[in-house]
Formats: structure tokens, C-alpha cells, sequence
């Protein structure tokens, strides 16, 4: 049998393909370690509510956020386009931008704290092609920094402005880093993780407790009896653009 | 069959020398900004999507176009496209490698691409979107080789191919429409929250590749010997003049629902496209030139005269080309993120690497088809 | 055939980049004797058997790792019975290996092991005695 040249590239070509396919065909098989965060915490829904009453009156406070990028090792960059930021201010305007008009304004006051909402129905979860952020069975929006792949794509579904990306190494902005909890690396989203940590240690979250006013209230949703279902169950709160349908867990009482 | 590629002239070459050039200036800058990290473009915590993104887009457009050679030709049998099918499906190869590229060079971990198929999400569109994205890839790569290699022995191409070629219409629809659906699913993100977004991403498609293969088309006439025949070429005109008519509709639809209806979250971002919001006016010069070329090229299209003037119809596919660009390579998807959901107004513009990674993608599309139709020309030279 | 030099000035061309690392190996006298790695710490066994964790455990470690992300599985219990905080630098390095440096580099470096990315994100322990008792008495993470 002769072998001509081209026989040889195509038989060639052919094999590299073969190999590549049967690759293919085996990372999709094994793939989907089996997620199974459901099972252990079928039963709680972590929630927050945010006295904005009590941060209207410490105007400019920020304790929370201090606090919170502090213990996260959240870096300070002096680009303002590649601010990574897990819980910050707001004015009030612009977290509930077409709830204000000109005789309320002022009333509503300048001191918003935001962060991720963790929703019931989060965007972000829905549009990751990886899983790389997912929802944990007690409601807490996670992230795997291990496999983001950095596209971005959960930063444009996310109505609320919550997600950072690491548009740079953040190493060399920590200031005093925290030794028990790992900085990011460049090309991941990153964003507040309802302090996951924290309560796998039976604590509140850091914001929480940094808070002199006691203006944060943390806990199951679920639970009837729960101090944050009492707040709710007895003040007026609002959730940021519920009507989006993603479902915040995170009330602000006006 | 590649063999054809490396004899020509010193023009041929000079070229290839020319694109060599790009690749490695987009490569330099690609390798800079994988040791920086995505800091080194003006993307941003608000502004997070930029010209790659939206240059992926675009080139999705311009490989879902190929089906407006290939239905004629094969559903209709307008047999003026015999000659032109080919280079459809050529051009659509290369956008498609393109469309990968410029996903690829967006990814902050580019290292971990494969984890999309670790762990493939249905529920994510971009697991779809790779898919059809692929699966074109894979379909007009055959199609093209089964074709060319018919031609070269001078036989009739093996039946089998038909079936595959039948297929791969509706999935070019399906590229645009999948990629359309990367953006008009996502709560908080107005001006991509339109049923129209597919539409309207279809009809720039058939507007700006056919206009492209117009231009290759008269190119290759000028510099080789393969003439693709003036009723085709006047055909491709017609196409383009429907479309581009087509999609200026659709963004006039878009305009006025967002305007007439007053409600802040629609109208924001086409203010901040058109006229500038708190101040920030970057985009304001793009779009406008856009519409000026959108209108100058309907205006060359719809009168039948000036459309059967080549040098015309040329002029016409630049701009309705450029045009294009403008709005769907650049502005549509930059002012989907102003204002941010926090209320923001944040400008973007892409910077010097950006631009040289930018170039390097183009240089290695063009590389492809310079080396396609390099390829398809002398195999019909030699029969 | 005027090509023959062509063809095997080109074999030969190919022999030498493929033989290339033994002779720069033999240029740089470097020696087969591999690294003395040691714990700092006086621990008999680590949390799986030093055969096992020689061989695997770069696959220890991301069972760790996507055991804690996303399982919630913050603890290991060894074959021993001993249970261990699913933590790298608060276990691996702090209780037993010392750091980075002295342990897992020497021995990647060696074996020409491109460095794993872990050392993107998690640090090497600090050196201060009063942190890593701290972390011995298991505050750590």
C-alpha cells in the first residue's frame, strides 16, 4: 500500500482529533462532583436587616465595611476601576433610585450600606457556565475562586452591583493582611460571602458585630421565632428591586 | 490542498508578512496583559464587558452570514451563488475562530477555559453559546473541505454533504440567536432586556457579512482571477439593502419604546449612546457617525441605480460595515453597563494593549481567510 | 536528490533539541540526588501515609479544597481516628510542614514541577512563634 503525503497529514489529523474527542468525551462524563450542600442545610435561610434609621444618624459611619475588608483581605487599589469592594456606602438615591422623589430625599439620608443580597433566585448563579458561584441549601450565594474562569458573565447579570473583579493581583494591597483568611487572586470575582466562615464557627458575620448601633440583624429567616423575623414582622422594610424576581435576602428598615 | 497556500506572488506574501506583523503585536500585548491581569484594559468594576466582548459579538454576526449564501443557493437554487457559497462558508470559519479568540482573551483565567466543559451548567448560556459555537465551527469546516476537495478531483461533491449543509442553516440562526440570549435574559441590564435583541442581532448580521463578502468579493477580482460574477455580487446587494433596512427598523423600534415611554431604565442608556449622560459623552461621537453611515448606506442601497453602480455598492458595504461595527462592535454592549445598577455613570474606552490584542485577533481571522481563499482561488485557477 | 542535506541537517537539528535537557544536565553537573525534606514539627505521620502522600497528594489536597469550598467539609478525619481542620496553611504548613518554602518548594523545584497555582491566593504561615501556637491550640482556620 503506498502512503501518499497527504494520506499521512489526514491520518494524522484524524488521530489528533480521536484523542482530542475521547478527552472531551471523559471530562464530560466525570464531570459534576455531586454538589451536595443541600443535604446538610436543608432547613435554614441566613438573612440580614439593616436598621438604615440607626446609619442615617452615624452619618459617613463605616464601620461595617472596615470591618468586613478587613477580615476578608479585601485590597485597597488606588485605580477606582478595579475597586473590589464586599459591603460599602451608598446614598440612598442610588440603591433605591426610583423610590425617592424631591420631598423625600433628604429624609432617606446618605448612608446606605450594600452588599451581595444572596438572593433566593440569584441571576448570578444562573448565568455562571462553571458553578463557580452557586447557592448553598442556608441561602448563602458562595463563590469557588478555584474555578472561576473570570468572565465576568455573573458581574453583568448581577442587578445589584455586588460583584468585584480582580482587574489586578491584590496582593500587594492588603495593608495588614489577615493570615486566616486567603486573598484572591487577579482574573477571579469575588464578593460578600455572608461571612460563610464565621458561621461555620457558630459566629455572626463581621459587619455585624462591628457595628457600635447594633444596626445589622442577622439570622435564619426561616425561623419564625428568629430576633430578624421579629424585626420584620414588626417594622416596614424594603428589599433593593424585588420586582426583578431574585428574591434579597437582605431588608433595610427605612 | 494547503500546498496552494504557499506559492504566490510577492504581494501575496508581503501581505501574509503584514498580518505575521499584527499577530505578533497582538500577541506581545496579550502575553503583557496575562502577566498584569485585565487591569491593563479600560475595563472596569461598572464597565466589566468591553470591545472584546463586544468584537465576539459583531464576528458572530458576520459567521452567522454565511447562511445568506448558502439558503439561496441551496433552498432556492439561485444559481448566481454557485460560485460564492464557498466563500461564505470560509468567512464564517475564520469568525467563528475569531468569535473563540475574543472570548478567550477575555477570560481573567484563561488557564481554567476547560472547566466549562468540567462542569457543564445548562442553565449558564454560555454553555450553550460554546456549543453552537462549536458545532458551526465544526459544520462549515467540514462543509468547506468536503467541497474544496470535490473540486479539486474535479468530482461532484459526496451526497452525504447535502444533509450537513441543510444543517447548518438553521444553525447559523441559532449562533445569533444563542449569542443573543447571552444578554437579554439578565435582570438589571434595560437596554439588553428586549425580545427584539435576536431579531435585531440577525438583522445586522445579514446586513454587515454580506456586505463584507461584497468587499472581498470586488477585492478578489481586482487581485486574483476569481470573478464572482456581477448579478451575484448585485444579489449580495439586494441582501444587504434588505437587512440594513431592516435593522435600522428594529433600532428605531427600540428607540422609541425606550423614549416615548419615558421610564428611566430604558432610556438612560440610549441617552448616554446618543447624547451623553452626567457628562460623560465618549460614545456620543461613535453612534452618531454610525447613524450618519446607517443612513448614507440606506440612501446608496434602496435606489436601485446607485445599488447597480459597483464603486457605489462598495462605498455602500463599508459603511453599512462600519457602521455596524460602531454600534453593535462597540456601543451596544459598553452602554448596556451605564448607567450601573448602582446609578453610575462610568466611561470606557479601550486602551493601547487592548487595541494591539484587538488587532492580533483580526490579524489571524484575516490570516485564515487570506489562507482559504488563497486556497479556493488557485484550485479554480488550476481547473 | 539535492535535498539530502536539507533532510538531514534537519534530523540532526531535531535529535538535538529532543536530547537537549540531558546535555544541559551534564553541562550543569547537576546530580540525581533528590532533596532532604523534613517536617519541622516532630510528627510520626502525617494525615495519610507518607507513600500515599508522596504519590497523591496534589489530589489530597484539591479533595480538601472542593471538600471545604463547596460540601462545607471543614474537617478530616485521618485512618488513625485523628481529626484535622481541612485548612493548608493553618494545618499542612503551620502544625507540621513549616512553610512553603522549605517543604514544597524544595521538592517541586527538584522534580521541575511548574509551581501550583496555590500560592496565588493562600500565604505561606507567618513566622512569629506566637501565631503558630495559636494555630496549634486550632484557632486557626
Amino acid at each position: 500500500m503506498k502512503l501518499t503525503r497527504k494520506d499521512f497529514l489526514r491520518v494524522l489529523a484524524g488521530s489528533a482529533v480521536a484523542v482530542g474527542a475521547g478527552t472531551l468525551v471523559h471530562a464530560v462524563g466525570s464531570a459534576n462532583d455531586r454538589e451536595s450542600a443541600e443535604a446538610k442545610n436543608g432547613k435554614k435561610r441566613w438573612g440580614m436587616a439593616i436598621d438604615l434609621q440607626k446609619c442615617r444618624e452615624e452619618k459617613g459611619c463605616d464601620l461595617c465595611s472596615r470591618a468586613c475588608h478587613r477580615s476578608h483581605n479585601v485590597p485597597r487599589l488606588p485605580d477606582p476601576a478595579h475597586e473590589v469592594k464586599w459591603l460599602w456606602n451608598e446614598p440612598n438615591g442610588k440603591v433605591f433610585p426610583f423610590q425617592q422623589n424631591d420631598y423625600t430625599r433628604h429624609a432617606l439620608g446618605e448612608t446606605v450600606p450594600v452588599l451581595c443580597n444572596h438572593c433566593t433566585n440569584p441571576a448570578c448563579v444562573r448565568v455562571c457556565p462553571t458553578q463557580a458561584t452557586w447557592k448553598r441549601g442556608d441561602g448563602v450565594v458562595m463563590m469557588d475562586y478555584h474555578r472561576c474562569i473570570g468572565c465576568r458573565y455573573c458581574m453583568a447579570a448581577c442587578p445589584y452591583g455586588s460583584r468585584s473583579f480582580n482587574y489586578v493581583d491584590p496582593r500587594p494591597h492588603l495593608g495588614a493582611p489577615n493570615p486566616d483568611f486567603p486573598p484572591r487572586t487577579a482574573g477571579v470575582v469575588e464578593k460578600c460571602n455572608f461571612c460563610e466562615e464565621r458561621l461555620a464557627d457558630g459566629k455572626q458575620p463581621a459587619c455585624v458585630e462591628a457595628c457600635p448601633r447594633n444596626a445589622m440583624v442577622f439570622g435564619d429567616l426561616n425561623d419564625g421565632n428568629s430576633p430578624i423575623r421579629q424585626l420584620l414582622s414588626g417594622r416596614y422594610a424594603v428589599q433593593r428591586q424585588p420586582e426583578l424576581g431574585c428574591g434579597p435576602s437582605i431588608f433595610y428598615l427605612v | 490542498m494547503l500546498d496552494k497556500a504557499l506559492k504566490g506572488s510577492g504581494r501575496y506574501w508581503g501581505w501574509i508578512a503584514f498580518l505575521l506583523a499584527l499577530i505578533a503585536v497582538g500577541f506581545t500585548c496579550y502575553l503583557r496583559q496575562l502577566a498584569y491581569g485585565l487591569g491593563i484594559t479600560g475595563l472596569s468594576r461598572d464597565v466589566s464587558w468591553g470591545i472584546y466582548i463586544a468584537q465576539f459579538t459583531f464576528f458572530v454576526g458576520v459567521a452567522a452570514s454565511a447562511v445568506m449564501v448558502v439558503l439561496p443557493y441551496y433552498l432556492h437554487n439561485v444559481q448566481q451563488f454557485a460560485r460564492i457559497t464557498i466563500l461564505g462558508e470560509l468567512l464564517a470559519v475564520a469568525a467563528v475562530t475569531m468569535c473563540m479568540l475574543f472570548i478567550f482573551v477575555d477570560m481573567g483565567q484563561p488557564a481554567r477555559v476547560l472547566n466549562v466543559l468540567l462542569y457543564p451548567t445548562p442553565h449558564s448560556m454560555m454553555f450553550w453559546d460554546m456549543i453552537s459555537l462549536t458545532g458551526y465551527l465544526l459544520l462549515n469546516g467540514v462543509i468547506a473541505w468536503v467541497m474544496l476537495s470535490a473540486e479539486q478531483k474535479g468530482r461532484p461533491a459526496p451526497s452525504w454533504i447535502k444533509p450537513v449543509i441543510i444543517l447548518s442553516i438553521p444553525w447559523a440562526i441559532s449562533i445569533h440567536t444563542v449569542t443573543a440570549f447571552l444578554y437579554n435574559g439578565l435582570p438589571g441590564r434595560p437596554l439588553w432586556f428586549t425580545a427584539i435583541l435576536a431579531p435585531r442581532f440577525l438583522a445586522s448580521a445579514f446586513a454587515s457579512g454580506p456586505a463584507l463578502l461584497i468587499l472581498l468579493c470586488l477585492a478578489l477580482r481586482r487581485l486574483t482571477s476569481f470573478d464572482a460574477g456581477q448579478e451575484a455580487i448585485r444579489r449580495l446587494g439586494v441582501i444587504v439593502a434588505y437587512a440594513m433596512t431592516v435593522n435600522v427598523f428594529f433600532l428605531f423600534l427600540e428607540l422609541f419604546t425606550a423614549l416615548y415611554s419615558g421610564m428611566p431604565d430604558h432610556a438612560e442608556p440610549f441617552e448616554y449612546l446618543f447624547f451623553g449622560l452626567d457628562g460623560k459623552n465618549g460614545l456620543v461621537p461613535v453612534m452618531w457617525l454610525s447613524v450618519v453611515l446607517a443612513l448614507a448606506s440606506l440612501l446608496a442601497l434602496l435606489v436601485p441605480r446607485f445599488r447597480r453602480n459597483e464603486r457605489v455598492l462598495a462605498l455602500a458595504s463599508l459603511a453599512v460595515f462600519l457602521s455596524l461595527w460602531l454600534e453593535k462592535g462597540m456601543g451596544l454592549i459598553v452602554a448596556g453597563f451605564v448607567p450601573s445598577p448602582l446609578r453610575a455613570v462610568t466611561s470606557y474606552a479601550p486602551t493601547a494593549p487592548e487595541w494591539g490584542i484587538v488587532a492580533g485577533v483580526w490579524g489571524i481571522g484575516a490570516l485564515l481567510l487570506t489562507i482559504f481563499y488563497k486556497i479556493t482561488v488557485s484550485l479554480r485557477e488550476a481547473n | 536528490m539535492g535535498d539530502r542535506p536539507l533532510i538531514y541537517g534537519g534530523l540532526c537539528l531535531f535529535v538535538a533539541l529532543v536530547t537537549f535537557p540531558v546535555w544541559k544536565g551534564v553541562a550543569a553537573q547537576s546530580s540525581t540526588k533528590g532533596p532532604e525534606v523534613k517536617a519541622v514539627v516532630d510528627k510520626k505521620q502525617c494525615v495519610a501515609p507518607r507513600a500515599y502522600m508522596r504519590e497523591a497528594h496534589m489530589e489530597l489536597l484539591v479533595a480538601w479544597r472542593d471538600g471545604k469550598v463547596r460540601r462545607q467539609e471543614r474537617h478530616y478525619t485521618a485512618r488513625d481516628g485523628t481529626v484535622y481542620n481541612v485548612s493548608l496553611t493553618g494545618t499542612c504548613l503551620t502544625q507540621c510542614h513549616g512553610s512553603k518554602e522549605k517543604f514544597c518548594d524544595s521538592c517541586h523545584e527538584y522534580a521541575g514541577v511548574s509551581a501550583p497555582n496555590c500560592w496565588g491566593c493562600h500565604t505561606s504561615p507567618p513566622a512569629e512563634p506566637a501565631k503558630m501556637a495559636a494555630a496549634a491550640a486550632g484557632e486557626m482556620r
